[in-house]
């Protein structure tokens, strides 16, 4: 297992970069990255909606979320790689393909993150603040989305977690990430599927195993801090 | 954008996509009912107070939850017939490979967060429901079997009906490796008819209509039995 | 300053507020006393539309207030919660300036001294840059009452202000009300604190069931309670308190 790491590790981190775009597990983060950091704002504004009074954002929103919830990823992303060149009239490459999908599917997810962060505080903050004449976005802005982003925080980490996981079916369309460069090097070394697959879980777990444990000290740390305000 | 659902009627793409929910269905249940008893085998092997076990059970959980359900299809697939003797691979070779390797992925993989989520529940139940049992004259093995289970798997429900639905969703991963699942049988009609957009569509009503079954079964759940304890 | 005439609320089929009509007078300090679940607080939280009515009509210095947008309303009237609600997330001084400035107007400077000169006032100007969570509860309830007076406001509401206070706090509290009170603030205060209500209130209301059973001085509430509710309540209160001063 050593020798396909010592072999093929650069190949499994960044692809064929400089020969070629960027790939590997360096591929891999920057789509789960972008594509929680692009979701977010559509996260924002479904919890929000699923969150709030006005009933039929409310009802959109919760339509999208129980859409996307529930079908696999894979299907989402045949459905991007058909709809895409259809309404822009160009071709798109596989990574933007995977990228939309990802942001689509994402912001099902994290937009339940944002709506349990909204209804978890108390409703006092809210009641203070419009006691006071702040109008519903002044509210929001002020007092409510300061506190529950922060308590999202730990949540959010998890779901960029799942996403790096997620990143793992995007090969099927082309995206030349990590589980994609593990495919091409079991197609060169015959012999070694077992080794070549392991190494790929591998790096997978050490990136999420990792980043879990961050945002399970952030959540320690959070629930220390809100103690000392009981 | 012209649609034409008549492909339904030629050929056999209305039995291939039947085929492709019953192997869905099949995948499903097979991986689920694997997978919550070797989830009870963890918890238990977890309640033995023996270290290096109970390492071993952290580090089987761990591996399945950091590491892509995918990827650890492929592991097994293509991974483990490299550690098998030679006639065992001709045998597995020739049948259903790959149906067995993605059941068993999918059970190792849902049996891990299964475990957990069954431990958060009964770590919620506080020790006086335990010391109250033993005071009635049970034994440690009922006190399990009529207190604390009961109460422990009503709080586990929500936790296991969402990952229930998770894995219901990832059976349509094994159509990496070939199996005959719905996502499968949905890109091969495509690549034999090009009506993209009619057999997606029948698709992911399928999908959803599945999804919504499985939370309607879990809102029905909650209601039949819901936490007596309030945590 | 304040009207209420024949405002009635409905929870689904419970009756919380059964026609009630009253009048606060300009500078007046009016108590609301009554059991739980007399209505006491969803009336008095109907006065800035945090609670909606069904049916009569609310004025405040002769306006409508539902003919208002609620947050000019609210912004012109002072609210003090039970559970002081203050925003952990914000200094004391951002909590008191949060309104004079995002809603009034104010520049920061202008909403700086006034919020310097508030906190003086209720004895806690020492304070100005700690945090909501290193305060004891009766702190955190005169900066909540600071905050509300940063409005500026006409009248202050005031929601059992002391009920979620340990007892070696609440005079903190009812001193710096006391002190709103000989300035000549309108008040209507719902509380359980009957020495508050004897020292300072002009006029008590005894609510029971949703309606307002007995108006009176506080004089004439303490000695002789006219409806026999009230006499129950005075004398369960006052079996459980110390003999008056």
């Amino acid at each position: 297992m050593l020798d396909i790491l010592s072999n093929y590790g650069v190949m499994f981190l960044v692809g064929s970069w400089p020969n070629g775009p960027i790939g590997g597990f360096a591929a891999t983060i920057i789509l789960a990255g972008l594509g929680v950091l692009l979701s977010f704002p559509l996260a924002l504004l479904i919890g929000l909606a699923r969150a709030g009074s006005l009933r039929w954002p409310r009802y959109l929103a919760t339509a999208w979320v129980y859409t996307f919830r529930g079908i696999p990823l894979v299907m989402i992303i045949f459905w991007a790689y058909f709809i895409l060149p259809r309404m822009t009239g160009v071709t798109v490459p596989a990574f933007v393909t995977a990228l939309c999908a990802i942001v689509i599917y994402e912001s099902a997810f994290l937009g339940e993150i944002v709506r349990a962060g909204l209804q978890g505080l108390p409703a006092g903050q809210t009641e203070a603040a419009r006691a006071s004449g702040l109008s519903y976005a002044q509210t929001m802005w002020n007092v409510i989305l300061p506190q529950a982003l922060t308590n999202m925080l730990p949540s959010l980490v998890n779901q960029f977690v799942s996403t790096i996981k997620a990143t793992s079916i995007v090969y099927v369309i082309g995206v030349q990430e990590v589980t994609f460069a593990a495919q091409q090097i079991n197609s060169i070394e015959l012999n070694s599927a077992l080794q070549t697959f392991l190494v790929l879980a591998a790096f997978y777990f050490v990136a999420c195993y990792v980043i879990s444990s961050l945002a399970q000290l952030l959540e320690q740390k959070l629930a220390r801090k809100r103690l000392g305000l009981a | 954008m012209e649609f034409d659902w008549g492909f339904l009627g030629t050929g056999n793409y209305a039995q291939k996509l039947a085929t492709g929910v019953l192997t869905t269905l099949e995948l499903f249940g097979t991986a689920w009912v694997g997978g919550f008893i070797i989830a009870l085998l963890i918890v238990a092997l977890r309640a033995v107070p023996f270290k290096p076990l109970g390492m071993l059970m952290r580090l089987f959980v761990e591996y399945h939850r950091n590491v892509p359900t995918v990827v650890q299809i492929m592991v097994w697939y293509f991974g483990m017939p490299q550690l098998l003797p030679d006639d065992l691979r001709m045998w597995i070779n020739r049948g259903q490979s790959e149906f067995l390797f993605a059941t068993v992925a999918l059970s190792l993989n849902v049996s891990a967060y299964f475990s957990e989520d069954i431990r958060s529940g009964l770590r919620a139940i506080p020790h006086t429901q335990v010391e109250a049992g033993r005071s009635i004259g049970l034994s440690a093995v009922s006190v399990m079997r009529y207190v604390t289970v009961p109460q422990a798997l009503r709080i586990s429900v929500p936790p296991l009906l969402n990952r229930s639905l998770i894995l219901f969703k990832d059976t349509s991963l094994a159509m990496v490796i070939g199996v005959t699942e719905l996502t499968y049988q949905v890109k091969a009609i495509e690549n034999l008819t090009f009506r993209s957009f009619e057999v997606f569509a029948i698709s992911t009503l399928i999908y959803l209509a599945c999804s919504l079954l499985i939370m309607g079964l879990g809102a029905w759940f909650g209601k039949r039995f819901p936490p007596a304890f309030k945590v | 300053m304040i009207e209420l005439d024949n405002i009635d609320k409905w929870y689904g089929s419970y009756h919380a507020l059964d026609h009630i009509s009253g009048r606060v007078a300009e500078g007046e300090v009016v108590v609301v006393c009554g059991p739980s679940g007399s209505g006491k607080s969803t009336m008095i939280r109907t006065i800035n539309r945090l609670e909606p009515l069904q049916g009569g009509s609310i004025r405040i210095k002769g306006h409508d207030v539902h003919t208002q947008c609620p947050n000019a309303l609210r912004a012109g009237i002072g609210f003090v919660f039970q559970q002081f609600n203050l925003f952990p997330h914000l200094s004391v001084r951002e909590n008191i300036m949060l309104s004079p400035v995002k809603v009034g107007g104010m520049t920061r400077a202008q909403a700086t001294a006034l919020t310097e000169e508030l906190l003086a006032k209720v004895g806690l100007a020492h304070k100005i840059d700690a945090m909501p969570g290193n305060l004891s509860g009766g702190q955190q309830q005169r900066v909540a009452i600071a905050r509300a007076l940063a409005q500026k406001p006409p009248v202050i509401l005031f929601d059992e202000p002391t009920s979620a206070l340990d007892p070696e706090m609440v005079g903190e509290v009812l001193a710096v009300m006391k002190q709103l009170a000989n300035e000549g603030m309108t008040m209507m205060v719902v509380t359980h604190e009957m020495g508050f209500a004897r020292d300072v209130a002009d006029r008590i209301w005894f609510m029971d069931e949703g309606r307002i059973v007995e108006e009176n001085t506080p004089e004439g509430f303490f000695t002789s309670p006219g409806h026999p509710r009230a006499q129950r309540f005075l004398s369960d209160v006052t079996r459980s308190a110390s003999p008056p001063h």
